[in-house]
């Protein structure tokens, strides 16, 4: 059982104030917050290690370089990974997902097909759509249905031996809805699909392991699991990550280079070019054993709880509806109240000091299907309360009467 | 008439008696249910800033030398702080306009709201404010 008034403690952001009320903070779905073991680390790497990696012979360069390495076994442990170089440390999941599309833009060919959902973010439309412009692929979309949830006959019928590829989101970060993956890459496989799987929604709340999924990439981003922001990471099994060119040229990704021909080097430098987010690094491998030290088993089972007493509180309001109503999701309640803007009542639970997310989430053509501006999205992590769960209740009842 | 800096002085003083947020707020929502909508002809894709957030449409017109403004938004906050706007830009000569500034959004403590990353839209309908007044100046007789 997990004790969030200690992990509170953790936490020296959740006790600040905002507009003179304390802070509740429900934006974790755009970035999570950072526990003090992380920030100790971001400080001790700046005070005692800073150097660069990978290429110096001096003492604080190797320690860096080990600090920065055994992150990646971190993050490879995490995920299950077979080998430590099919972890790429990348800037985030936009980057991971864009040294994908960068490399399959050499491999699709005219009238290959290509799969996103419907339920995607736009950092997991707008590359594939670029590849498609480039390749003359064709990109085909799985739809959703009333509850937010993939129409998984639908999915079925779009496989062909055309389709080269499917993108989808493990989880939904507009509607908190847990995707089918296991389902979805299975399939894909039958026709000869790989398939990139989204993790950025579901690292906070759940620990994938990419071996059991047998998936060709999975992404994910540090800062929504309590690491820095700036750093992610891109699992490709080692078939997939040798057939792909290398993303970005220079130092680092590199075997010998003269003016001839250039070698690039093996996995994983050949897609890490450049100095990396070193100290990020280090970092997120400290918030992946921070969130594992309490383990996702007890996250998930605490977070379920914030979620249905969230969305039975929520729910006694009138008037007030929930998009994404899938039995099977996460600790995101996206919502709005009948006739009125979710940009009025964000604005308002802001002056009462709580942090929500009013807007399309990135996720336009999910608006569109509801035929809605947007939703106010409110996202409960681990260190969250039901107690600022009533404080968002009695908020939004007060934004409501304000707004009527 | 009263000059645009006479509005404004009127509107912070109105805004000063107003002891928290919630007072303000209020006094705002209550603004922007009370705004005449823009008229449906005008509520174009032409005249619509996209906010991202919250929309906004702005329609103006000149007469005897002095610009109207009719406006809309789908949010009502932000209908608010357009009545406030309407209300110190609306009827003024093109040169007075272009010459005034927004400070005193910052002096009644909404000034969050004209934040360029807000994304509801009023940054950019100030602009086209101005725009509307660049381009009448040179109808003025």
């Amino acid at each position: 059982m997990l004790d969030v008034n200690k992990i509170r403690k953790d936490f020296p952001i959740l006790n600040r104030k905002v507009n003179g009320k304390p802070l509740v903070y429900f934006d974790n779905a755009a970035t999570s917050q950072t526990p003090q073991q992380v920030i100790d680390v971001i400080v001790d790497y700046y005070s005692n290690y800073n150097a660069n990696i990978h290429r110096g012979v001096h003492a604080l360069s190797q320690e860096a370089t080990d600090k920065y390495e055994a992150a990646r076994h971190t993050v490879q442990n995490h995920f299950n990974a077979k080998h430590p170089y099919e972890i790429i440390l990348t800037a985030g999941t936009t980057e991971s997902i864009n040294l994908v599309a960068h490399g399959f833009a050499s491999i699709l060919k005219k009238g290959d097909e290509v799969i996103v959902s419907a339920l995607e973010h736009h950092s997991n439309i707008v590359p594939w759509q670029m590849l498609c412009e480039k390749t003359g692929a064709i990109l085909k979309v799985i739809p959703m249905n009333q509850e937010g949830e993939l129409v998984m006959d639908s999915y079925t019928e779009l496989l062909s031996d055309k389709t080269k590829l499917v993108f989808v989101n493990h989880i939904s970060n507009a509607l908190g809805t847990v995707n089918p993956i296991e389902k979805i890459i299975e399939q894909a496989h039958k026709v000869g699909a790989a398939v990139l799987i989204d993790g950025a929604q579901a690292c906070p709340h759940i620990k994938p392991d990419v071996q059991a999924l047998d998936v060709d990439f999975y992404v994910a981003s540090a800062h929504k699991i309590c690491g820095p922001t700036g750093v992610g990471m891109l699992y490709g099994k080692e078939e997939w990550l040798t057939k792909l060119p290398p993303y970005q040229g220079g130092g680092e990704m590199i075997d010998q280079v003269s003016f001839e021909k250039t070698t690039y080097a093996g996995l994983p430098h050949k897609f890490e070019a450049g100095t990396p987010n070193i100290c990020g690094g280090i970092a997120f491998g400290a918030a992946l054993d921070y969130m594992n030290a309490i383990g996702f088993d007890a996250i998930e089972a605490y977070e379920k709880e914030l979620l249905d007493y969230g969305t039975e509180k929520l729910l006694e309001i009138e008037s007030l509806k929930i998009y994404g109503t899938s039995k099977n999701k996460t600790s995101v309640i996206s919502f709005n109240l009948e006739g009125i803007h979710p940009y009025d009542i964000g604005t308002l639970l802001d002056k009462m000091g709580i942090a929500v997310r009013t807007g399309h989430h990135c996720a336009q053509p999910i608006m569109a299907f509801f035929n809605i501006p947007g939703t106010v999205r409110a996202s409960f992590a681990f260190y969250n309360t039901k107690e600022e769960i009533d404080t968002l209740v009695a908020g939004v009842k007060k934004a409501k009467m304000m707004l009527s | 008439m009263q000059s645009i800096q006479e509005i404004q002085d009127e509107i912070i003083d109105e805004f000063s008696m107003f002891e928290d947020w919630e007072e303000r707020y209020q006094y705002m929502i209550d603004l922007g249910k009370d705004l005449p909508l823009i008229d449906d002809q005008f509520k174009t894709e032409d005249n619509i800033i996209k906010g991202c957030q919250s929309k906004v449409w702005v329609h103006a017109e000149m007469d005897d030398n002095k610009i109207s403004f009719t406006a809309d938004s789908d949010a009502i906050i932000t209908k608010g702080i357009i009545a406030i706007l309407i209300r110190a830009f609306s009827n003024q000569h093109p040169k007075d306009i272009l010459d005034a500034n927004t400070d005193f959004i910052d002096a009644i403590g909404l000034k969050e709201h004209l934040s360029p990353t807000r994304a509801n839209g009023l940054v950019s309908m100030i602009k086209q404010i101005k725009m509307y007044a660049i381009a009448y100046q040179t109808q003025v007789k």
